[in-house]
């Protein structure tokens, strides 16, 4: 991928018609989004819908998946991130990915970040990184006294910050979130939602998650997602936009019964 | 507890559930008191050949010996060639002479030549454990009648001495030394051969093999090799490295043929056999161990833009390192304890020299079981019995190393 896109406009990853397979099975269709700049896109939607395999698409997570293939178009600043000449690793070092578990390395908290920044040729500070990748992460006064200790001795909401810190150590350009407090307490929720609002100063990010109100609470565009019709069973986007008007003024039928809690 | 009232299509059947759990718990404890009982009658077995009583009797009388009042056991290294050299006829003292020259053999060795040559122990009785307990008294008068001039000593076979002597013809002079080094100098080669390439092969298929009906084919083949007997394995190891490679497994190619050896019948030879018959099963071992290391760990790797190598060699060789030591434990146990395929190889059966390369004639201690086991006289099944101690030492030691190892490993940061 080429260097040089300087952020010229406001959408940082956009898809037109895209399709995403496992083997024959077409699991994902028809999604247009254009995910806008600097701000919290959710992507909600009942289990099995193809959320996460929507968001692994981004960044082409879903390729270590054996037979996934899709159609259709993804860009990254205006560029086609599934064209032969691009390098999936540079994808994902750009478009960096939280998972709904939180997963350390079983390494230490300072290598956890160490690692991360020296395979991609980090030659500045390391201790400085470090200490500013857990500032960001808003870790840092959490472990500053243990940071040789195990990534995997901390808590679940602390390793899932340590996780964030990880990916934001290399300075990606869209953060991508997989139900990230799904496996956490209200109050690590909670820790991690007022940190995407910082976060996003300087990220663009987008999250799945089932929580409505954590949708609702933090991001600032929504995308419903549903099973589309009775015959194929594929998930679609069948309504995106403000996350405002899509909680309070839903245009579909379906996403109002999902967002108001009649079903789903 | 009250009974539950009867519900309508439902009987009181707990107490039938109960029962058949016991049954089968019975069973699955006596199957491990089956185990464990036939493992300490094979323990008991080997300990009672390798203590007990000998009767033996010198063939010429030490006393006999002594040069100007010194007796055999002090005098010098000097002495006890001069001793050999008249004693023994021109040609066995040259055979000897040829194969070390006198002059570089210490004393120690010298008169272990002059114990074996010239008094030569006979052994007229040998008695095992159990007996040499329980008859004691017996087995004295028996002997006083017999051999009036035998000494009788209770003795363990398994000695230090036992452990460095070198092979002999001797019951009592001889040594496992040359059969411990073997089974050495051939695990060194097996594991050189067969952990880079085994756990090559499994990261291979693993982790870049994609799923196509030939590399499904292969993997069917690796498993199905694993269970190919060992002395297959051993007419293949005859046919590559002894015969068609022979320039290079004994060293003719690199200049370093030693003079005692013919042909490729050498300890990398036996190494290298070895290693293709476990090659298999660490394979397997370590696909398992790679195939159990989390996605989610993989998925982290790879979320923050590592390549497929950097993730394979900071994350999953080493959390699949423990489980890939395991299968390597495995597989040298098997190694260490083979003796049909080094039959067929071409181990040595009586040789009295230390392996010192790659390149020299071997022989391994399930060998040197084998032979003597195979002996009619009763001392060389004591003898057998001994070598199987130090065998099963070795492999516990070797074994243990390898779990230290892996310990270390699978101290999670």
């Amino acid at each position: 991928m080429a260097t040089n896109n300087i952020p010229n406009h406001k959408y940082v990853i956009e898809t037109s018609d895209l399709e995403i397979f496992y083997g024959s099975f077409k699991a994902v269709t028809g999604v247009n989004m254009k995910i806008e700049r600097n701000k919290i896109t959710a992507i909600i939607g009942p289990s099995g819908c193809g959320k996460s395999t929507l968001l692994r698409a981004f960044n082409r997570m879903n390729e270590l998946y054996a037979g996934t293939s899709i159609q259709g178009l993804v860009t990254f600043e205006g560029e086609d991130i599934y064209a032969p000449h691009v390098d999936p690793v540079e994808v994902r070092y750009r478009i960096g990915m939280v998972f709904q578990k939180p997963n350390p390395f079983p390494k230490s908290i300072y290598e956890n970040i160490a690692w991360t920044a020296r395979i991609h040729g980090y030659k500045g500070n390391m201790n400085e990184l470090v200490e500013s990748s857990l500032r960001q992460a808003a870790l840092w006064e959490e472990v500053k006294d243990k940071l040789h200790q195990s990534g995997l001795s901390l808590s679940g909401g602390q390793q899932q910050r340590l996780c964030i810190a990880r990916a934001i150590s290399i300075k990606p350009e869209v953060i991508l979130m997989d139900e990230p407090a799904s496996a956490l307490d209200p109050i690590a929720t909670l820790r991690i939602e007022e940190l995407m609002q910082e976060l996003k100063k300087n990220y663009t990010i987008i999250i799945v998650t089932h929580n409505m109100q954590q949708a609702a609470r933090a991001s600032d565009y929504t995308a419903m997602m549903m099973l589309s019709g009775e015959g194929e069973r594929s998930g679609t986007v069948i309504e995106f936009g403000e996350t405002n008007r899509i909680f309070t003024n839903p245009k579909h039928k379906r996403t109002e019964d999902y967002v108001t809690g009649r079903f789903g | 507890m009250k009974e539950k009232a009867v519900v309508q299509g439902f009987t009181d059947n707990l107490d039938a559930r109960n029962r058949k759990g016991v049954i089968w718990h019975v069973l699955f404890q006596v199957s491990t008191v089956i185990g464990i009982v036939a493992l300490i009658a094979l323990m008991l077995n080997i300990i009672n050949g390798a203590f007990g009583y000998i009767a033996y009797e010198a063939r010429v009388d030490p006393d006999t010996l002594a040069v100007d009042g010194t007796p055999l056991t002090e005098q010098s290294q000097e002495q006890l060639v001069t001793l050999l050299q008249s004693t023994l006829s021109r040609g066995a003292y040259n055979k000897l002479e040829n194969e070390k020259p006198f002059a570089r053999r210490p004393r120690e060795e010298v008169y272990q030549l002059v114990l074996e040559r010239i008094i030569r122990p006979e052994i007229v009785g040998v008695w095992n454990l159990w007996p040499s307990i329980t008859d004691a008294d017996e087995i004295r008068t028996t002997v006083a009648q017999e051999h009036p001039n035998a000494e009788l000593e209770f003795v363990s076979w398994l000695t230090s001495d036992f452990v460095s002597r070198p092979q002999t013809s001797e019951p009592l002079t001889a040594g496992v030394r040359t059969a411990i080094l073997g089974s050495l100098w051939t695990i060194l080669f097996t594991i050189l051969l067969a952990f880079p390439i085994g756990v090559g092969a499994a990261i291979y298929l693993e982790e870049y093999a994609s799923d196509t009906w030939l590399n499904r084919l292969i993997q069917t083949n690796i498993n199905n090799l694993a269970g190919v007997p060992s002395i297959v394995y051993g007419i293949l190891g005859l046919a590559i490295f002894v015969r068609t490679l022979e320039p290079l497994t004994s060293g003719e190619v690199f200049g370093l043929v030693d003079p005692t050896t013919a042909s490729g019948r050498t300890v990398l030879s036996a190494g290298l056999t070895l290693g293709l018959l476990v090659l298999p099963i660490i394979i397997i071992n370590a696909r398992e161990a790679i195939r159990a290391v989390p996605r989610s760990l993989r998925n982290a790797s790879f979320g923050v833009g590592a390549t497929k190598w950097q993730t394979v060699w900071s994350h999953v060789l080493p959390n699949a390192m423990p489980g890939i030591l395991t299968g390597t434990i495995l597989a040298i146990s098997r190694a260490i304890g083979e003796t049909a395929p080094l039959v067929v190889v071409g181990a040595s059966t009586a040789i009295s020299f230390d392996p010192s390369s790659p390149f020299s004639k071997f022989t391994t201690l399930p060998i040197q079981i084998y032979q003597w086991t195979s002996r009619p006289q009763d001392e060389f099944r004591s003898l057998a019995a001994a070598t199987i101690l130090v065998l099963l030492i070795l492999l516990l030691s070797l074994n243990a190393s390898a779990v230290l190892l892996r310990n270390r490993f699978s101290r999670k940061f």
